[in-house]
């Protein structure tokens, strides 16, 4: 049993966990990912490491509550302790000098790309983030990313912060930047991770993104994470999860990561129904 | 002196009662039900106590089979479960899920008359008469070696030789990477044909004999095989056959294209079909077309059936070649699957929003034997069927799990992705390690992961047997 130590919801919709995990702490890198189960029925879902403290032995994800694993691992309390945590999984970023590097994140990328511009900062690079959200009020760990930043720059869907707009004014914001990137690195949603991809293909600037589909054991066991990268299938638990954006077929992942979205609220209804009745017939308010 | 009369032979194979097909076709209850204690005396009574027995020859964990037979004869349970357990730790899983017919049975000298003496089903009543009593009996242990032996991978042949070596008196733990024990018997093979109530109950005794048990441990990422053996004396890795192999053709991706590791693992361990209650969505899928031949692919299209489907078996040979069981092939056809031999897939066809609606097949004919010695799989000219469905599960194969061979620098890994190990001993390119089950062989049946696994676990036992100074000191203990 994994016990949490923190549990609370950082922006709207947009929670961060923090877990004792020793084992993973001690040898989790940038880039990797843990799976998690909130409970004894609970599903198995990836999670992108936020951060991990290997001398307390914890570890910290952040994550939208979206369907009903998410809003059960956003319900938990400090104290509690949930059944699976498996990890680190996947390979780590690769993390080089390569000279100027451009962190674009979105959604819980703003988390999970914190531990890559760090240690991208600590191999020497000069690091530009950019974040966007629908307003500025979506921003959080503004201050942890820029204390890793040489440059912080924001876009936001009403103006309200940085840019107006979202991803796809990259290209005037690097003219305006008027400096070279020698990579992009994309870590967000799906949907995110895709328009920052056709915005830096013109480019020709090595561009990585972090993949985010559907798994069950992420050991390369069951295959549901299989991706289309270049013109061959690879299992993102495995072979990635990071690989060349300009080769990721995304229309692909898009549909695969809906296979289930009619069902991934149904649990939630379901047994809040069901806990109501039972709770009724029970005689207990 | 009169002349010997020659004795009649009882040949007369006592049947195991099972759940009728047009009933177990709707549940995920176990199939066959078992014999009762009177059939169970009955089928053992048949045995002639062969001198020189051929069925324990060819058991792959050397099972004494006319001993354990002889005690059900008498109805002597106890010491039948005794001589059981003395080879074999997991007598309920194995009684279910061996291949006698190839095996014990395949040897019995009634065999020819098809009257072979029904060992699985003996083995199965046994396990599961002895978990009807109220406490497993505990076996002799030899006194603490202190010696630590790291296993990795819970299942059938991890089990296996940590229920050897904990009763020789070394420590053990297992290493799992998913969140319980037991490995192809918890997410692979079916409720239906192997209840996990059962494997949990065998995983539970091998707690209750003191061994460590940790799941959610990926062995390769959580921790090297090289940090372990900081810590143990010996590891042994059972990490199975755990990479899905895909055809490669076009629409593999669509959504609906399963690799039978998901399909089943959504269903056995995350227990899928009792979504909602468990968390883990399954889809209800109308037209399910399973591709392959083996039990893995009868085990998905069966499942397919139980969760409301019209299922079909698509395989590019004739039915005489199936890899499966035939038992397993009965069922299935007993329960509505349809078989559409000689049938290879050359495409999936999605709609406009990435789901798989139709399965375009080749027609096979039969040409000239190959190298397996079956008749090769040609194609018909011209011959080409559409099948509309809204579901594949790809049921070909799976290749070793490459994470600890990429991760242990030194360990030898064959062409074709497997850990290189003795046959006989399991040992491998390196030092205190030794490897066994589908991680050496490829994908293979419980039992002879199991008969590796024994194999494997009296090498680390005489390895760990010798005079201290020759085992490098263990700098944990």
């Amino acid at each position: 049993m994994f016990k949490v130590i923190a549990c609370r919801m950082i922006v709207p919709n947009m929670h961060l966990l923090t877990l004792v995990a020793p084992a993973v702490a001690r040898e989790a890198r940038p880039g990797q990912f843990v799976i998690l189960r909130a409970e004894e029925e609970g599903e198995r879902i990836p999670l992108s490491l936020a951060d991990w403290d290997a001398q307390s032995g914890t570890i910290t994800v952040v994550f939208m509550a979206i369907g009903s694993t998410t809003a059960r691992l956003a319900s938990l309390t400090a104290g509690v302790s949930i059944p699976t945590v498996v990890g680190p999984l996947g390979n780590a970023s690769e993390i080089e000098n390569f000279g100027t590097v451009a962190c674009l994140c979105g959604c819980y990328g703003m988390g999970s790309i914190y531990p890559i511009a760090r240690a991208l900062k600590e191999k020497g690079n000069r690091v530009i983030t950019v974040m966007e959200a629908r307003s500025s009020y979506l921003f959080y760990w503004e201050e942890r990313l820029a204390a890793v930043s040489d440059r912080v720059i924001h876009i936001t869907r009403d103006g309200t912060k940085g840019y107006r707009g979202h991803v796809g004014r990259l290209p005037e914001i690097m003219r305006a930047l008027d400096e070279p990137i020698n990579r992009f690195i994309l870590n967000g949603c799906t949907f995110f991770m895709k328009r920052a991809s056709d915005e830096t293909r013109p480019s020709g600037i090595k561009t990585m993104a972090s993949l985010n589909p559907i798994m069950i054991d992420g050991t390369g066991m069951c295959g549901v994470c299989r991706v289309t990268v270049g013109a061959t299938t690879r299992f993102a638990c495995v072979h990635g999860p990071d690989f060349d954006a300009h080769q990721v077929d995304w229309e692909e992942l898009l549909q695969r990561r809906k296979t289930y979205m009619p069902e991934e609220i149904v649990p939630l209804r379901t047994s809040a129904c069901e806990d109501h009745h039972v709770a009724s017939q029970e005689g207990k308010p | 002196m009169t002349e010997p009369v020659k004795k009649q032979y009882d040949l007369n194979r006592r049947e195991m009662p099972k759940q009728l097909p047009e009933v177990r076709r709707y549940n995920f209850n176990e199939v066959a039900l078992g014999y009762t204690a009177e059939t169970a005396i009955e089928e053992a009574k048949r045995c002639i106590q062969c001198k020189k027995p051929l069925c324990i020859s060819n058991c792959p964990v050397e099972i004494d089979i006319p001993g354990f037979v002889k005690c059900i004869a008498e109805g002597d349970f106890l010491g039948g479960i005794r001589i059981l357990k003395d080879k074999n730790c997991l007598p309920a899983i194995c009684g279910r899920v061996c291949p006698q017919e190839e095996q014990c049975e395949k040897t019995c000298v009634f065999h020819k008359k098809g009257g072979q003496i029904a060992v699985g089903r003996l083995e199965r009543f046994l396990a599961d008469w002895e978990a009807q009593q109220c406490e497993p009996e505990m076996p002799e242990m030899l006194p603490n070696s202190g010696r630590k032996v790291a296993i990795v991978g819970g299942g059938p042949a991890g089990l296996t030789v940590a229920g050897d070596l904990i009763k020789l008196g070394h420590k053990v733990t297992v290493f799992e990477a998913l969140h319980r024990m037991g490995g192809v018997l918890i997410y692979g093979i079916p409720e239906f044909r192997l209840p996990k109530v059962i494997v949990t109950r065998e995983v539970e005794y091998l707690r209750k004999l003191g061994v460590e048990l940790i799941t959610d441990f990926v062995v390769g990422k959580t921790r090297t095989i090289d940090s372990i053996l900081g810590e143990y004396d010996a590891v042994f890795v059972g990490s199975g056959a755990g990479l899905p192999w895909f055809m490669e053709i076009p629409g593999e991706n669509l959504n609906g294209v399963y690799s039978a590791n998901e399909y089943l693992t959504r269903l056995n361990l995350m227990k899928g079909y009792l979504f909602p209650k468990y968390h883990t969505p399954v889809k209800s899928h109308r037209k399910v077309v399973t591709v392959g031949g083996g039990n893995v692919a009868m085990d998905c299209a069966r499942s397919a059936l139980r969760l409301g489907a019209e299922s079909r078996i698509v395989y590019r040979r004739s039915r005489e070649e199936l890899p499966a069981r035939l038992e397993e092939v009965e069922n299935a056809e007993e329960e509505g699957v349809i078989f559409d031999f000689l049938t290879l897939p050359l495409r999936y066809i999605g709609d406009e929003s990435g789901w798989v609606r139709a399965i375009e097949c080749q027609k096979m004919a039969l040409g000239e034997p190959d190298s397996s010695g079956r008749r090769r799989p040609v194609p018909i000219e011209g011959a080409i069927v559409t099948f509309p469905v809204d579901a594949v599960v790809c049921a070909i194969g799976n290749s070793p799990n490459p994470l600890i061979g990429a991760t242990t620098p030194g360990l030898t890994i064959g062409k074709k992705g497997n850990i290189e190990a003795d046959e006989k001993t399991g040992t491998t390119s390196r030092e205190k390690i030794w490897a066994g089950g589908d991680v050496v062989t490829g994908a293979a049946t419980v039992i002879l992961a199991m008969g590796a696994g024994r194999f494997a676990a009296r090498s680390i036992h005489e390895y760990l047997s010798r005079p201290q100074a020759e085992v490098s000191q263990n700098s944990g203990a």
